[in-house]
């Protein structure tokens, strides 16, 4: 899959400001940080959500507990999508039940993918509330989602892709908006 | 992305993917331990248990991993095959052809059994052992529980020791633990080694303490009474003094040495007691990884190699 970027919507220092106000505004919407915990969605929502928990850190002078999710088992095209991806780790290392659980993902799209984090975490227990933040929201929800905290809007068309990119994964850090070059539609890099 | 439609031996895997099936595997591993140990992988999918010899644990296994993974599961339990092996299975094939099932999992009493309906159906097939050919999935757990406590399984030594000629656990292990880079030393009365095993890359080594010297692993293979009829057996008491796996022996191998069994074991036959129930065993996770090896397996193989099952035919 081809792409050709077009613009640079955040550099690393834009997402540090938009990542420390979503950590204000979970610490604020929760009255503090007590039985919060943050969710990172596999793979640079991991990255996300730990950029979040040190933000709440340096704020609150608290440490939120941090997990990983990876919500491959839970995706609703398994049977449709041809060879079987390729399954990252799930590791909550706390009990979630009635906990105040904050998704962090990189791009919300389709929605597809919270639906499924929240299908995987209904398994492991009974949260009180599951909020959603995400560094980017493009648009074109396939179901009724929406973000509690988002870093950026951005309105594109399905035929562009968001990429975020982060120390773990990517040489850089920053966030860029690109095209899809060849002719078979795809998804972009997010479902 | 994981291109495998059937699971019908090691020998066939390359390393990448037996590395694949065991990371997999360990995150299935994760899924057992939580309040609802269930994932909805495999919903719609229907699997058959097809069990042309007696099995209780491999098929129990089987069938948890295939529940675990939201699947439908139908056993077919066929005892006692006197029709010859071609007729049986081609029929068996047909009917499962008319079913509309989309992955089989069996165990024949003829090597080459599984290979031969992989190349008559549509469904993925997995050989959950054939005759003395391979028993992969017991193969990949045993990997995967030396894996977790040995880390990574490089250079380690392993020594497998029991009758290595109708052991198709034996060559399950010694194909894959070659790929991953162990030294594999097998062991056992002359008449229980098969003429051809060095060719497998592995060393043969007929003195028992010789062989679990400074061994990382010792796989112990059970005694299968019910396959000595033909052979020169030695007896029960005549194995156990020179291979029962003991305190005396254990003391041979490296510290941190694990002791492993794919069971059902004949206590003091093969492997004394204090060994069976001691510190270094690792035989019931042996069994719990098992039941996640196998749940990677059916999740990698659901989703073949093209875009739908059926355009193989």
């Amino acid at each position: 899959m081809q792409i050709r970027e077009k613009s640079q919507l955040l550099d690393s220092a834009d997402m540090n400001r938009a990542l420390a106000r979503i950590a204000h505004e979970v610490i604020e919407r929760n009255h503090g940080t007590d039985d919060v915990v943050l969710i990172g969605i596999q793979r640079r929502g991991v990255s996300l959500a730990r950029d979040v928990q040190r933000a709440i850190t340096r704020i609150e002078g608290t440490d939120v507990p941090l997990g990983t999710l990876d919500i491959t088992f839970y995706r609703d095209d398994l049977s449709t999508m041809g060879p079987a991806p390729s399954v990252g780790s799930t590791d909550l290392p706390f009990d979630i039940n009635d906990k105040t659980v904050v998704l962090v993902d990189d791009v919300l799209y389709t929605g597809r993918t919270v639906r499924a984090a929240m299908n995987e975490l209904m398994d492991y227990g009974r949260a009180r509330a599951i909020q959603l933040a995400v560094l980017i929201d493009r648009g074109h929800r396939e179901l009724p989602i929406r973000a509690d905290y988002v870093g950026k809007n951005v309105p594109t068309s399905r035929r562009e892709v968001i990429k975020v990119m982060v120390e773990d994964f990517d040489e850089t850090r920053k966030v860029v908006l690109g095209e899809l070059l060849d002719d078979e539609s795809g998804e972009g890099d997010k479902a | 992305m994981f291109a495998q439609k059937h699971l019908l031996d090691l020998e066939s895997y390359t390393a990448a993917q037996i590395l694949e099936i065991l990371d997999t595997a360990e995150s299935f591993r994760r899924v057992l331990d939580r309040p609802i140990p269930k994932v909805p992988v495999l919903r719609a999918k229907t699997i058959t248990n097809l069990f042309f010899e007696p099995s209780t644990r491999t098929r129990i296994s089987f069938e948890l991993a295939e529940k675990r993974l939201s699947a439908d599961v139908v056993n077919f339990s066929a005892s006692g095959s006197s029709v010859a092996k071609g007729e049986t299975l081609r029929d068996t094939a047909e009917n499962i052809l008319a079913m509309k099932v989309d992955m089989i999992v069996m165990r024949h009493p003829d090597s080459g059994a599984a290979r031969y309906l992989s190349e008559r159906v549509p469904a993925s097939v997995i050989n959950a052992g054939d005759g003395m050919h391979e028993h992969p999935t017991q193969g990949l757990l045993d990997m995967m529980t030396m894996r977790q406590k040995l880390g990574s399984l490089e250079g380690k030594k392993v020594t497998i020791v029991g009758d290595i000629a109708h052991s198709r656990v034996a060559r399950s292990n010694v194909w894959g633990l070659n790929k991953l880079g162990a030294r594999v030393t097998v062991c056992g009365p002359p008449p229980m080694m098969p003429l051809d095993i060095e060719s497998l890359g592995c060393t043969v080594e007929y003195d028992f303490g010789r062989a679990i010297e400074d061994a990382d692993a010792v796989n112990v293979l059970r005694i299968q009474l019910e396959r000595q009829e033909n052979q020169i057996f030695p007896g029960n008491r005549e194995y156990a003094r020179a291979y029962r796996l003991d305190d005396r022996m254990l003391a041979r191998t490296k510290p941190g040495c694990i002791i492993m069994h794919p069971g059902p074991m004949n206590r003091d036959v093969e492997i004394s007691s204090a060994v069976a129930d001691g510190d270094r065993q690792v035989i019931l996770e042996q069994v719990t990884n098992g039941v996640a090896v196998r749940m990677a397996v059916l999740y990698l193989l659901s989703g073949g190699v093209r875009e739908s099952l059926g355009q193989d035919l």
